[in-house]
């Protein structure tokens, strides 16, 4: 492998890892500007995977759709039911006024279960995997592929969630702070009784939060399994806690996530493929200590970025009208 | 015959606010086991009854021996349950259970098969403190960066988590704990175990020794320290306000660090604990589910330290009540449903707090209204008496002044005493 190949292999890789923690992070950062911690990330993610995996199979299995139209007819299923698992937790912390990281954690704990669960009832042999066939991989996109270099960069070995996740970057930096719905959105963050005397529904906007956290985290769940394996095993090996981890990282902003999320991914890349990379592998570590990586560097960066760090001001209060 | 009156309102009004505290947890297992039928009902509607006793009786199903089971699955969930429930008390939020409790369930394993030439009555124990003292290493870097560079303390303990797994395997692979043929640690010998104290006749469970115990002295020292002393004082105070208690002195950096190192340790004790009791380690890319367990059991005894004892001997219950589900053709996974389920009701605190309030309004609601009516009649015909004297009528003057200001407010006590006698028969 030469070194360009090389190039291109870890950037078409980092993709894989840092598109779901990107995708997720984004809908987590909507949830808390409007003033809802969101823990439940993992959770919203397990279901998106879930329910996305189902459907794949079940069409699969029926021959009834395939390729990419499939893939993206499943990312649909996927962030609607992210939104209806999403809906218990914003019930809880906007209209019961609940803890929020309680009801986060019980989101947490029910997920895999019911992805246990509902696998084991769904899959014929009463087993909780979820098979699906991987015919997603879009070997070379046409016109765009032919670009020497960046064609090679970007757009060979990609799946269109990649330019998804992209998209819904642009669209979320676009709403959050250019649009009307987005300076609403962080004010009922900062300063819900403001927001309040000025005309804002609180409520409203907090479930908008809650709900595009759900869609984003089911989105996240599916495209997080689908190119990095066959089956969905009722985990998504705690990226829910990790994108959490990105979205603190990258400080509540868009383009800071993106940063954080494809530094994360490039480190995961180089743990999970430190072997196909000559100079690494001729230092001789062991396997673990660059799985280690990505954590060790991530709460170095963090010490030094985190001086002034500041999460929204309102996050994790309940919204109640009467307080001072 | 008066005194005797009010120390049985003191004791009313203790177990009133027992039950008002109690209730809500207890409403939110019924409402969340609730769900729980739901899905047995769903599953296969005719054994829903049969499963649903047997979720009931958990673990009695099988006498002694199965509470003997729950004892050892109660264990370490109860320690890494204190560990969130002191951090969430000092306001910090302690994602990291799991990893402390794997390097201290890693530290009592090398202690306690290494260091074989302590003599076996104090090796358990040396071991257990290996334990403990892995967990505390393992939360003190969390508060420190919290206190000195303001890092978010989830995000350093998640990880934390990942770091103490990976450098965990590694050291395993590379120590002589490691059973290579079948990928796991070996199990603790003998002397390293917890001493069984002839429990384990009581209750026949191949596992059963004086864990449960040891669990309920760190229960009842972590009660006395947040309940009885300064520092636990202090703490709690910085997680109520942290601005308030800093402008009072308290020195919030220390208390994070402290706490949170505290909590490592406790989740750490949770490791050994399980590793003494012939659990090991396997060789797994996974941390084992006790931290995220004792979340949810810190949760549901909204982190009261006797209140994690309950719930965390609860959730060992319905577990192993799970274990009999399957011979009903259930899957166990409904257990860990109903668990979430309890954990979503009992955030609902609101819901069940007003159903509680409306349960006790008859007598607590007219009670209150009645003594606060007494106490407003009684402070204004003081301040007519004391206009002269220029005096402030506050509470404690009114029950220890004598004369005639003391007449006149205690004929209002006995009136509005009278009333509540009254209306409470």
């Amino acid at each position: 492998m030469t070194g360009l190949d090389l190039l291109y292999f870890l950037v078409q890789q980092t993709m894989g890892f840092a598109i779901p923690l990107l995708v997720v992070a984004l809908g987590g950062m909507f949830c808390e500007r409007s003033g809802i911690i969101n823990v439940a990330l993992d959770g919203i993610m397990i279901i998106g995977a879930l329910t996305g995996t189902i459907f794949i199979n079940l069409m699969q299995s029926l021959d009834a759709m395939s390729g990419n139209l499939l893939y993206f007819v499943a990312v649909i299923v996927a962030a609607a039911f992210g939104i209806i698992f999403s809906l218990l937790h914003a019930y809880a912390s906007i209209n019961m006024k609940a803890n929020q990281v309680i009801s986060g954690t019980a989101l947490n704990l029910a997920a895999p279960a019911l992805a246990i669960f509902i696998g084991r009832l769904y899959t014929e042999k009463g087993v909780q995997q979820i098979e699906f066939v991987n015919q997603f991989r879009i070997e070379k996109v046409p016109v765009l592929g032919s670009i020497p270099f960046i064609g090679d960069l970007f757009f060979k070995n990609v799946y269109i969630t990649t330019y998804i996740g992209f998209a819904i970057l642009a669209i979320s930096a676009f709403v959050l702070f250019k649009t009307r719905f987005g300076l609403r959105l962080r004010s009922c963050g900062e300063h819900p009784q403001a927001s309040d005397s000025v005309g804002i529904n609180v409520y409203k906007m907090r479930y908008a939060g809650v709900i595009i956290s759900g869609a984003l985290g089911g989105i996240g769940g599916l495209v997080f399994v689908v190119p990095n394996s066959t089956n969905f095993n009722s985990t998504v090996s705690g990226y829910g806690f990790l994108a959490l981890a990105v979205l603190i990282f990258g400080q509540w902003n868009p383009l800071k996530i993106l940063y954080a999320s494809l530094f994360f991914g490039f480190l995961r890349t180089v743990a999970a493929s430190y072997s196909a990379i000559p100079f690494l592998l001729n230092m001789g570590l062991p396997m673990e200590i660059y799985k280690m990586v990505p954590y060790i560097a991530t709460i170095i960066v963090l010490i030094f970025s985190s001086k002034n760090s500041q999460a929204p001001r309102a996050e994790g209060v309940p919204y109640d009208k009467g307080s001072r | 015959m008066k005194r005797n009156n009010f120390s049985s309102d003191v004791i009313k009004m203790k177990t009133r606010n027992l039950l008002i505290a109690v209730l809500p947890s207890i409403m939110a297992i019924l409402a969340g086991i609730l769900v729980g039928f739901v899905i047995l009902l769903a599953v296969n509607p005719s054994q829903a009854f049969a499963g649903l006793s047997t979720i009931f009786i958990g673990s009695f199903n099988k006498g002694a021996k199965s509470i003997g089971n729950a004892f050892y699955e109660a264990t370490p969930i109860i320690l890494t349950g204190l560990s969130v429930g002191f951090a969430f008390k000092t306001g910090l939020f302690n994602i990291g259970a799991s990893g402390q409790f794997f390097v201290g369930a890693f530290f009592t394993i090398y202690v306690g098969y290494t260091w074989t030439w302590l003599p076996p009555s104090i090796h358990w124990l040396v071991a257990l403190i290996a334990g403990l003292i892995g967990g505390a290493i393992w939360g003190v870097l969390p508060g420190l960066l919290k206190a000195f560079f303001n890092v978010n303390e989830v995000i350093t303990c998640i990880m934390m988590n990942y770091i103490g797994l990976f450098g965990v395997l590694y050291a395993i692979k590379n120590s002589v704990v490691y059973n290579k043929l079948q990928n796991r640690t070996y199990v603790l010998p003998e002397s390293a175990n917890l001493p069984t104290l002839g429990l384990n006749k009581i209750f026949p469970y191949q596992s059963m020794n004086s864990g449960i115990i040891i669990a309920i002295i760190f229960v009842i020292v972590i009660h006395i320290i947040l309940d009885k002393t300064t520092f636990g004082f202090e703490l709690k105070a910085c997680g109520f306000n942290p601005d308030a208690s800093k402008y009072a002195g308290i020195s919030a950096k220390r208390n994070i660090i402290l706490s949170m190192v505290i909590a490592g340790a406790l989740s750490g004790v949770g490791g050994a604990l399980l590793a003494q009791s012939g659990w090991f380690i396997d060789v797994v890319d996974n941390l084992p589910g006790y931290g995220f367990d004792g979340m949810s059991v810190a949760l549901l005894a909204m982190s009261n330290p006797v209140g994690i004892l309950f719930s965390g001997l609860f959730i060992a219950h319905i577990s192993v009540g799970g274990i009999y589900l399957q011979r009903l053709d259930y899957d166990m996974e409904i257990i860990n449903i109903i668990t979430a389920a309890i954990i979503y009701f009992a955030a609902l605190a609101l819901l069940f707090n007003i159903i509680t309030k409306k349960i006790f309004k008859d007598k607590s609601g007219k009670n209150a209204n009645a003594d606060s009516g007494a106490a407003v009649a009684a402070i204004a015909d003081v301040k007519k008496k004391l206009v002269a004297d220029d005096k402030k009528p506050t509470n404690s003057k009114n029950t220890s002044n004598t004369g005639k200001k003391s007449n006149a407010s205690s004929k209002n006590n006995s009136k509005g005493n009278a009333k509540k006698g009254g209306k409470s028969k």
